[in-house]
């Protein structure tokens, strides 16, 4: 028995779509056949973040539907078709391409749209609205051709479209009707602070004016007319001066509709027709519409729990925000502007830090009713929870506006919030929701967010859920665990102190003597990088060959497509014409892509595992060594051409970048490392930027040390200057051992020296003063590590049983036909999965 | 029914490692752990990944269970059920293996 009705959504929105995906994870998408319709040429994106698009992001980024999330869940969309009516006798709705769809349940989620006050001239060519990404591409169209671009409206839209004029380079203006910014959220001081404070980055603010006119401009394109009998010219105008309900389709067919706008609906979201809800901007609850993505989402949340006839009511919405405009925090909450009754105010007012705060309390000076903060809203979670959930106010409530000069605190644990209190306003999670996971294991701020999707919306939450999270963990009693893993109950440290005094060689050694299991990939990669750095034997010797990760194990770095790229060292970026013509006949004979690296090599893709050693074979003939490129090693030693060409060169940064590389070639270490080394101060080989880095002045060598670029860039810090040679590969001897020894697993050098007690002072002690008394001992391990180099592929291609490794197939000879090259720009890449079924096809067919 | 297909020998596999192997046009991954004198045979097809590449990933155990880590993105798969640790929904095919006279043998679905 076929029992499924259809719902039809219009709509696929920010609401739309949050009502979809929480209508998929709910017991009621059973019993529906669920169609929507999309006006816009693309599925929900995050308007919120719209003006991001003009920072870099794509439509893609902006996205709020996973791929395939439609096709997974069964879900028939029509993109870029308006439904353009509703019949509600037949219960059918017409798309405005013709498609008639048969409902039993609609939910209209048509949303908003600009308004814009009809100001003789508001039609002019580059007067726009700000709402969709069609909306961008037009702004971004029109400021090509301007200089001038102003914002009507100073809210919160206007200043994120104000942003967003800023962002394309104009000169921006923003007009504002009334006598303040924000007018519905801040009071006049915040609002007077946040226009300070805007004004100083650049953007002219023009309050209290009201445009009569626009017309022709005399070096603009417009010039508009104020009533007060001021003008403006500019080239481009933005209307975001408030938002109007999308109610035409439920005024068409007769639903009732508020006497500004909104279709009207109960606290279960019904409008005046039974079978059909609305939900989010086109919704009038109780007289109001909510211009927040927040309270649509509750909304949509509700029409879900009455569709799986659960009890769910729509009672409000606490309209509390707090976001980032321009830059500038600003925070609004509750009565704000001192509307209750008998309503204390408290006001705080930094003139040179550009702060302003404001509480508004009862009478009896318990309760917290509103809020406004401007340029520092980090308090604002705490007053939240104290005006939401009606906790009891401190005995003097300024405490909570007032600078800490003291370490006092008088934020509120998370252990003051009761259980009901609401963490995550845009996903409604409750801190009891929250310890409920806890208690159920988790214990990272990951787990939480897969297990309650707090945090997963705005992210505004985040510091809240994991101050609760951690104290959570505190009084279920679980210590954060600094074990490497389950394997062995100890740090990386610890193990490497094991290995050096038990004199312990091998994996299977140390998981007897310390650990447990079989190990796993974390501590084996360590343990395997600790016996490589202690011991330097060859990897690839039985004991240590599960140790490795793919890439050291066939000593090339892996690809996408499981082919991999083979990096010969170069050191210090000095190539002979005679080395660049083997590369470049040795990429060519096997069908290689080559690409220059930011480490002054060359790297060599798409070879197979079989062709690795054929490869080297010819490179090593040629003198090329193995780069370690694969490796948590040393890799490159970049430099800068140095005093022997270039004219400001002081030293021969050159030479020294050469015998650095070939000293510390090989040693492997908690993470990779990179060195530099410059010619003089200009520093063109960024030496600053490097683990470790050297630059020549006129009287010696200056060095740097735990600087990195990449996710988190980091400068390095000076260590010592005026060095000669000898002392300083001395220095870096010690600075490098003593990170291998002390480091954890896959720490970088500048993360080790920040997380080391006493930091780079005590760095400089241990090795400039020998504090320890190690200083020797150090020097003698990175001796023994530079007597015992050898070149990896050399080694492996001197045993046989090493080189049967390097086949795709055991019992075979054929390669993987799984890897599938195509042409772009002169050279190959891997197939895309369509390129690869296109391939498949003519294979077939041939 | 129970069709043991000879694959190779005990010597061309590595000792806590693995290698692919050809059988009847499938590849099939191999993992030997001397630890527990057993040999896994699963496909060699990363789903994340879309690569043939799981033969070249990392083998130990968590919880106790055997398991292999994709040397691609680093999803764990039970080597005895195949089932991936990170997300339940997702599972590489598994086969019996054994290794008889030193030679490794395994079954495929008829």
């Amino acid at each position: 028995m076929n029992t499924q009705q259809t719902l039809v959504v219009i709509g696929n929105g920010m609401v739309g779509q949050h009502f979809l995906a929480s209508l998929v994870n709910s017991a009621a998408k059973e019993r529906y056949r669920i169609v929507t319709f999309c006006e816009e040429p693309r599925a929900a994106y995050d308007r919120v973040h719209l003006s991001e698009y003009f920072s870099g992001k794509s439509a893609e980024d902006l996205s709020l539907v996973e791929a395939g999330f439609f096709a997974e869940h069964g879900i028939e969309i029509h993109l870029g078709d308006k439904a353009a009516s509703i019949d509600r006798q037949q219960k059918t709705v017409t798309s405005a391409k013709g498609v008639v769809i048969a409902y039993d349940k609609l939910v209209l989620a048509t949303g908003s749209y600009p308004f814009v006050p009809p100001v003789p001239g508001h039609e002019r060519a580059q007067c726009l609205v700000y709402r969709t990404i069609e909306d961008l591409e037009a702004i971004q169209a029109a400021a090509a051709k301007s200089k001038i671009g102003t914002v009507v409206g100073g809210g919160l839209l206007g200043l994120e479209a104000a942003k967003a004029l800023k962002d394309l380079g104009l000169e921006t203006h923003v007009v504002e009707f009334a006598p303040r910014l924000m007018a519905v959220q801040l009071d006049d001081g915040g609002g007077a602070m946040l226009k300070q404070k805007i004004q100083a980055l650049g953007v002219t603010v023009h309050l209290n004016k009201n445009t009569s006119l626009i017309d022709d401009g005399e070096h603009c394109l417009h010039k508009m007319n104020f009533a007060d009998g001021e003008v403006l010219e500019t080239d481009l105008i933005l209307f975001s001066a408030g938002i109007r309900p999308r109610d035409d389709i439920a005024r068409a067919c007769e639903l009732a509709v508020g006497p500004r706008g909104g279709i009207v609906i109960d606290n279960q979201c019904r409008t005046s027709d039974p079978a059909i809800y609305a939900i989010g901007e086109c919704a009038l609850w109780n007289g109001q519409i909510f211009g927040l993505v927040a309270p649509g989402y509750a909304m949509a949340r509700t029409v879900v729990a009455d569709l799986a006839d659960n009890d769910a009511s729509f009672t409000g919405f606490d309209m509390s925000t707090k976001l980032k405009l321009m830059g500038v925090d600003v925070a609004s909450i509750g009565d704000a502007h001192a509307r209750t009754q008998g309503a204390l105010v408290y006001t705080y007012q930094n003139g040179s830090s550009e702060i302003y705060k404001r509480l508004v309390v009862s009478q009896d000076k318990k309760q917290l009713l509103g809020a406004v903060l401007v340029g520092e809203a980090s308090g604002y979670s705490t007053l939240l929870q104290y005006c939401l959930n009606g906790i009891e106010l401190p005995e003097n409530p300024d405490a909570l506006i007032l600078p800490q000069r003291s370490d006092e605190s008088v934020g509120l644990g998370p252990d003051a919030l009761p259980a009901s209190a609401q963490i995550c306003s845009c996903h409604d999670v409750s801190k009891g929701q929250i310890c409920s996971a806890v208690e159920a294991g988790c214990t990272t701020i990951g787990q939480l967010k897969t297990e309650t999707k707090a945090a997963t919306g705005c992210g505004g939450c985040s510091a809240l859920l994991k101050s609760v999270l951690d104290c959570e963990l505190t009084k279920l009693g679980v210590e954060v665990s600094t074990d490497i893993c389950e394997h062995f109950p100890h740090t990386r440290q610890d193990l490497y102190n094991q290995v050096m005094v038990e004199q312990i060689k091998t994996f299977d050694d140390l998981l007897d003597k310390h650990g447990k299991g079989l190990g796993c990939e974390v501590c084996k990669q360590a343990v395997g990088s600790i016996l490589a750095s202690y011991w330097n034997d060859y990897i690839l010797e039985k004991p240590h060959i599960g140790l490795q990760d793919t890439n050291d194990t066939y000593l090339a770095n892996m690809q996408k497509d499981g082919t991999y790229s083979i990096v010969p060292r170069v050191t210090g970026g000095e190539i002979t014409p005679d080395g660049l013509i083997v590369l470049g006949q040795v990429a060519k004979k096997y069908g290689l892509y080559t690409k220059i690296t930011g480490g002054q090599r060359v790297d060599l893709f798409g070879a197979r595992v079989e062709q690795l050693p054929l490869i080297w074979a010819e490179l090593i003939a040629a003198g090329f060594e193995s780069g370690h490129a694969y490796g948590k090693s040393l890799r490159t030693v970049k430099s800068c051409v140095g005093s022997t060409w270039c004219r400001y060169g002081i030293d021969d940064s050159v030479g020294l970048a050469i015998e650095l590389e070939n000293r510390y070639k090989g040693l492997r270490a908690p993470h990779k490392i990179k060195f530099a080394v410059s010619g003089c101060t200009r520093e063109c080989a960024e030496a600053q930027g490097k683990d470790i880095g050297v630059i020549a002045t006129e009287n010696g060598w200056n060095l740097y040390v735990c600087g990195n670029g990449g996710m988190k860039p980091r400068h390095a810090d000076l260590f010592a200057t005026n060095l000669d040679k000898q002392t300083l590969i001395q220095y870096i001897d010690r600075v490098l051992i003593f990170y291998i020894r002390t480091a954890a697993r896959l720490q970088r050098t500048s993360v080790w020296m920040e997380n080391m007690e006493g930091g780079l002072d005590y760095l400089k002690a241990v090795v400039l003063e020998d504090r320890l008394g190690i200083a020797e001992q150090l020097e003698q391990q990175m001796q023994h590590v530079i007597n015992t180099y050898q070149c990896e592929w050399t080694t492996t291609l001197q045993d046989e049983n090493k080189l049967k490794r390097f086949r795709h197939f055991v019992n075979s000879d054929q390669a993987d036909d799984n890897v599938v090259f195509v042409e772009e720009r002169g050279q190959v890449r891997p197939a895309n999965s369509e390129e690869r079924k296109h391939f498949k096809l003519i294979e077939e067919a041939a | 029914m129970s069709n043991w297909i000879d694959v190779c020998h005990i010597d061309d596999l590595q000792p806590d490692s693995g290698v692919c192997a050809l059988v009847k046009g499938q590849q099939i991954a191999l993992f030997y752990l001397p630890r527990l004198q057993l040999v896994f045979a699963i496909g060699n097809y990363d789903p994340f990944s879309q690569a043939n590449v799981l033969s070249r990933g990392m083998v130990g155990d968590l919880g106790g269970q055997p398991m292999l880590a994709s040397p691609m993105y680093k999803q764990h798969f039970y080597l005895h059920t195949g089932v991936c640790f990170e997300d339940a929904n997702v599972s590489v095919p598994t086969y019996p293996a054994r290794i008889e006279n030193d030679r490794v043998a395994i079954q495929l679905p008829e």
